[in-house]
């Protein structure tokens, strides 16, 4: 299975990115932001970092890539895609998800390790966890604030398109506590923490994160989704 | 490539050439304006045979300053040189006098490590002084063709309560996190230390860590002549000029130069454009030499290659492209415009070097080449502005040999024994005492700083704050790694500046040996006050004669570092603060020792002897006010037997945990070990100890607290009394304790008499820094 | 040159952080009376030629998709009278 991991300039999670796809079991396949050749992946990863330094606004400019006019196009099409943090701001300045990622409320940039409940387990990137499963990744970001007005929140609630919820602190003001969201058929998620830097024991706080990579492995092999 | 920026050159006749300089030699220049004394500027005439252009003056105003040349501690420096074993050192792969030090560390890698100040600047400006401190270190690292792996912040700052830190520390903060988190650099790890001769000038050395294979390394030298010098990165502003600009106000006309900024401005994003497109370039074979602008910009990165190298260079200024096109010439040559580099490319290389700066979007413009004249030329528009040998720019700088005299107190602070003070006895008091030295300022939980930093970028941090050291993993097939530390108890080297240094040396050394690392090298940041005052100057010297030495002794050698003077508040002096850092390997990663024991049952040692030792102690600090005393003497033949036997316990899988006694003595390593667990333990004064207070916060050096499984204690303990470590039973891990002393179902700590549960010592250590610098 | 401003702002509903310490400041600074504070941002373009309605129009889109973010700010454009 193979899964493109995008490189914008500025990006800093992709090699992080690649390396869980490829503990996952999958081949992960560089992709170049000026690019608009996907090269036959099955999925993409939008990964963290600070494209383009967070100018004008995170994710803006890097919306607008070549590589991304593509993703747009495939995405509309049922390719899955997962934005991690800056990758989850630039899905939402796409439009490919609702509402937008402001600045955390306490105006200080965080790196901790962060519990989550898992809601919506039947995407393509959440389908080895079990609903209510509570785990622990890394979060760190400075404008992970997610923000949408009350009925886009009440539809994201009403649908079951919260795809993590933030436990025990909420790091950054995101209403409603949500951590990531997903597009209604659950081929795109959007999820501020970090599960690549959950992948190994020695460096990570737990392996949690490896589901999410596994699970779109699973769901592109065609188990269980 | 667009030709060089549209500045406007000056109307000729104001331009101060070579030919005018010869023609006009009676013009006064503000030499001292820009800080050089008579003897000076008259050997700078002397070199060149007649009164140097404004240009010239400029860069030998720069080059010659304190900063840039090291004049008044070349002469001290030169023993980290040589004071070294018969036949060098093995693992020593680039010396002193490269951007950074680089040493062998196995199966092929090298790795180099370099600590840098920006003190001053982070005191007018806290977030970008400390962002452009991250921004410079990184950058050298990087020119020795590494792949910059982590970054540390070794800070201090004064009172913790006074208004001032309330701002400078946060904006450090912030600064260092937001451009070290930008570049993708983990933070693993760092100091912040409080003291009131900080106050008016805190410290802030930045650290960096880079690993490259051995045939990567590379050295800023220009070679081969004909071959081309790429200026790339950022364009060229008026950063950092300040002092300059008085002689731009001589070639301009009734306009004036536009205010000139004295502070740097960082651009992280550019930075990590940087190193990813010189690390392409790098890899791809096509540079020949290589060298960051830090310090004095142009100037200095074009003196160095050329003194480096083939010895001549010739440069077309009005190529470098620029920010603002109302430099003049002089200006351009001292900016000190962040994120920009200086590649050596042969002719038919240069094409794929334009290739891959183009791919990453970073301006790149050819600005000279190498020549054999052994001088440095730089043209403006066509006229000859500079004409210098590059080597009494770069390297020949005045080298001063300054008087020194002992400090007139150093004996009346000797006597003011901090072991005569007034002690806690009963239970309540030491309680008292314990809660109130856990939440100290230099003390207490420094999470507030250290989750502004991200520290799991590049997914290779094994160990980071608040654990002895740093470490990464720079293998992920082999597991092969380094751990890193810095420190400095600056009141031990305040009371005894020889001694001092040797137990900074030592702590760090320790540090790095309990995570399981094999010390390997040594960098330092000399942090002073003015070389001008022989007090100073002599305690300068007795420090470096100390690391020279103490280095000689553990084996390890001085591989670079930085020199930062006239570091005070008001008329007073700093303390005399040489952050030590010293850098270990490790082949396997996995087998580190953390500092968290485990779930229950482990046995307490304490390693090494405890003597009563509160001079310079963060005890006597805090609850006495005081500083005095004679300090413990270094004792590096125990310091290598500690560290053999932590390394050996490591490897082996002896140990569950580790960490070093040093500041708050054996109170704190034991509180800290027992919030990083979150599980409780009974601990007692081993016999040799017979006051709770000494066990508890003496300070001497040369000990460990280790944690022991009871299936190794045997082995363990067999093979400290065979190789002659004193080692004490003082302690057992224990989750149950809560039941026995009153407080069920929580996690206690007893030490001794007192009893006082883990929620409420870490209320106390928790709270400081939040309500000290906001929420 | 003509210049045209466009200036940016979170809507009203959007917690604004950085306003809200900007705020907290004037008080510790002595300055009172302050019922509000907001952050917003102020892009300053300068035209090659004239405003026309065309270029205009190019500036507006450029305001709605780039400048600004209208999932949480709005923006107001104005031409400024040429130096």
């Amino acid at each position: 299975m193979k899964i493109g991991v995008v490189t914008f300039p500025g990006s800093l999670d992709d090699r992080d990115a690649a390396r869980a796809v490829g503990l996952a079991g999958g081949d992960a396949v560089s992709l170049w932001h000026g690019d608009d050749d996907l090269k036959g992946v099955d999925a993409v990863v939008l990964p963290g970092g600070f494209s383009y330094g967070d100018y004008l606004r995170c994710g803006a400019i890097a919306r607008f890539a070549p590589v991304m006019r593509t993703i747009v196009e495939r995405a509309g099409q049922g390719l899955p895609v997962l934005g991690i943090c800056n990758g989850f701001q630039i899905l939402c300045e796409a439009h490919l998800l609702p509402g937008a990622l402001t600045r955390n409320d306490h105006l200080h940039f965080v790196c901790r390790d962060q519990r989550l409940r898992m809601e919506r387990v039947d995407t393509d990137w959440t389908n080895s966890f079990a609903v209510g499963e509570e785990i622990v990744i890394p979060l760190k970001n400075g404008e992970g604030g997610y923000v949408a007005d009350d009925a886009t929140l009440d539809r994201l609630e009403g649908d079951g398109l919260v795809v993590a919820r933030y436990l025990d602190v909420n790091p950054n003001g995101s209403r409603r506590d949500i951590a990531g969201i997903s597009n209604p058929s659950g081929t795109i998620v959007g999820l501020m923490p970090h599960p690549e830097h959950a992948v190994e024991s020695l460096t990570g706080p737990s392996t949690d994160g490896l589901g999410f990579f596994s699970s779109t492995i699973r769901s592109l092999v065609g188990i269980g989704s | 490539m667009r030709p060089g920026g549209s500045a406007t050159p000056p109307l000729s006749g104001c331009l101060d050439t070579v030919d005018r300089a010869e023609s006009t030699p009676e013009v006064a220049q503000p030499y001292a304006e820009l800080g050089l004394k008579p003897d000076e500027y008259a050997r700078i005439c002397e070199i060149l045979g007649r009164r140097p252009t404004s240009s010239e003056l400029a860069m030998y105003s720069v080059m010659w300053s304190e900063h840039c040349s090291y004049k008044s501690s070349k002469v001290h420096l030169r023993q980290f040189g040589d004071k070294q074993p018969e036949g060098g050192w093995p693992q020593l792969l680039v010396g002193i006098g490269e951007n950074a030090g680089v040493v062998d560390v196995g199966d092929g890698w090298a790795v180099t490590f370099k600590v840098e100040s920006h003190n001053h600047p982070s005191y007018v400006e806290p977030y970008q002084g400390a962002a452009t401190g991250i921004g410079g270190i990184v950058r050298d690292i990087l020119s020795m063709g590494a792949r910059p792996l982590a970054v540390m912040d070794p800070l201090r700052f004064g009172p913790a309560d006074a208004p001032d830190t309330r701002r400078v520390l946060p904006g450090v903060v912030a600064g260092i996190g937001g451009y070290g988190n930008c570049l993708g650099l983990p933070n693993i790890g760092g100091e912040i230390v409080f003291d009131a001769t900080y106050a008016g000038n805190p410290l802030v050395n930045a650290l960096c860590i880079g690993a490259m294979r051995h045939e990567d390394i590379h050295l800023a030298s220009a070679k081969g002549v004909g071959n081309l010098v790429v200026l790339y990165g950022a364009r060229t502003g008026g950063d950092g000029i300040g002092g300059v600009s008085v002689l731009a106000s001589e070639t301009f006309d009734a306009d004036g130069p536009a205010k000139r900024p004295s502070v740097q401005v960082g651009d992280p994003f550019m930075e990590k454009l940087l190193i990813e497109c010189t690390l392409d370039v790098l890899h791809a074979g096509l540079v020949e030499g290589i060298q960051d602008l830090g310090g004095a910009g142009i100037s200095c990165a074009t003196s160095e290659l050329a003194s480096n190298g083939e010895g001549g260079m010739h440069v077309h200024l009005d190529r470098v492209l620029l920010r603002d096109p109302t430099l003049s010439p002089e200006e351009i040559l001292m900016s000190e415009s962040q994120e920009r580099m200086c590649a050596v490319v042969t002719p038919d290389h240069i094409d794929a070097f334009m290739d891959i700066c183009r791919m990453w979007e970073v301006e790149a413009v050819v600005i000279g080449e190498v020549t054999d004249s052994g001088r440095l030329t730089i043209d403006w528009h066509g006229d000859r502005i500079v004409d210098v040998p590059p080597r009494t720019v770069a390297h020949e700088g005045p080298v001063y040999d300054r008087p020194m005299h002992r400090p007139r107190d150093l004996d009346a602070l000797a006597a003011d024994d901090a072991n005569a003070l007034a002690r806690p006895h009963t239970a309540e008091d030491i309680r008292a005492t314990l809660l109130r030295m856990v939440a100290s300022p230099n003390l207490a939980s420094k999470s507030w700083v250290t989750s502004q930093y991200d520290r799991y970028v590049l997914g290779n941090t094994v160990l980071a704050q608040p654990e002895d050291a740093g470490m990464v993993r720079i293998d992920e097939e082999s597991g092969l790694g380094v751990a890193v530390s810095t420190d400095c108890n600056a009141r031990f080297v305040r009371l005894d500046p020889y001694e001092g240094a040797k137990l900074a040396l030592a702590e760090s050394y320790r540090n790095v040996a309990v995570t399981g690392a094999r010390p390997l090298a040594v960098t330092n940041c000399l942090n002073f006050g003015s070389p001008e005052d022989p007090e100073v100057m002599w305690t300068f010297a007795e420090v470096v004669r100390g690391l020279a030495d103490g280095c000689l002794e553990l084996g390890i050698p001085v591989t670079g570092g930085n020199v930062s003077f006239y570091n005070s508040t008001a008329d007073t002096a700093i303390l005399p603060t040489p952050v030590v850092g010293v850098l270990g390997v490790i082949d396997d990663v996995e087998r580190r020792t953390p500092m968290a024991w485990g779930p229950d049952g482990e046995i307490i040692y304490l390693l090494g002897d405890t003597r009563e030792d509160f001079a310079g102690s963060e005890w006597a600090h805090v609850m006495h006010g005081h500083l005095g005393g004679v300090p413990p003497r270094a004792d590096l033949a125990r310091e290598r037997l500690l560290a053999d036997i932590a390394i050996a316990g490591s490897r082996d899988g002896m140990l569950t945990a580790a960490h070093d006694v040093a500041d708050g003595g054996v109170a704190q390593a034991i509180v800290e070990m027992a919030l990083r667990s979150g599980v409780g333990a009974r601990v007692w004064a081993p016999d040799q100890v017979t006051d709770m207070a000494t066990f508890l916060w003496s300070e001497s050096p040369g000990r460990a607290v280790v944690v022991v499984p009871r299936s190794e204690e045997m082995r363990f303990t067999a093979m400290c009394a065979a190789r002659g470590l004193p080692a004490h039973r003082i302690g057992a891990v224990d989750s149950g304790l809560g039941a026995d002393t009153g407080y069920a179902d929580q996690q206690v700590l007893q030490m001794g008499d007192v009893v006082v549960t883990l929620a409420q010592i870490r209320e106390a250590h928790d709270a400081t820094f939040p309500a000290l610098f906001g929420a | 040159m003509p210049r045209v401003v466009v200036d940016v702002m979170l809507k009203p509903e959007i917690l604004d952080p950085q306003g809200r310490a900007v705020m907290g400041a004037f008080a510790r600074l002595d300055v009172h009376g302050v019922a509000d504070v907001r952050q917003g941002k102020r892009f300053e373009i300068t035209l090659e030629g004239e405003p026309t309605d065309e270029v205009l129009a190019g500036l507006h889109r450029m305001a709605e998709e780039l400048l600004s973010n209208p999932v949480i700010e709005s923006y107001t454009l104005r031409v400024e009278d040429a130096q």
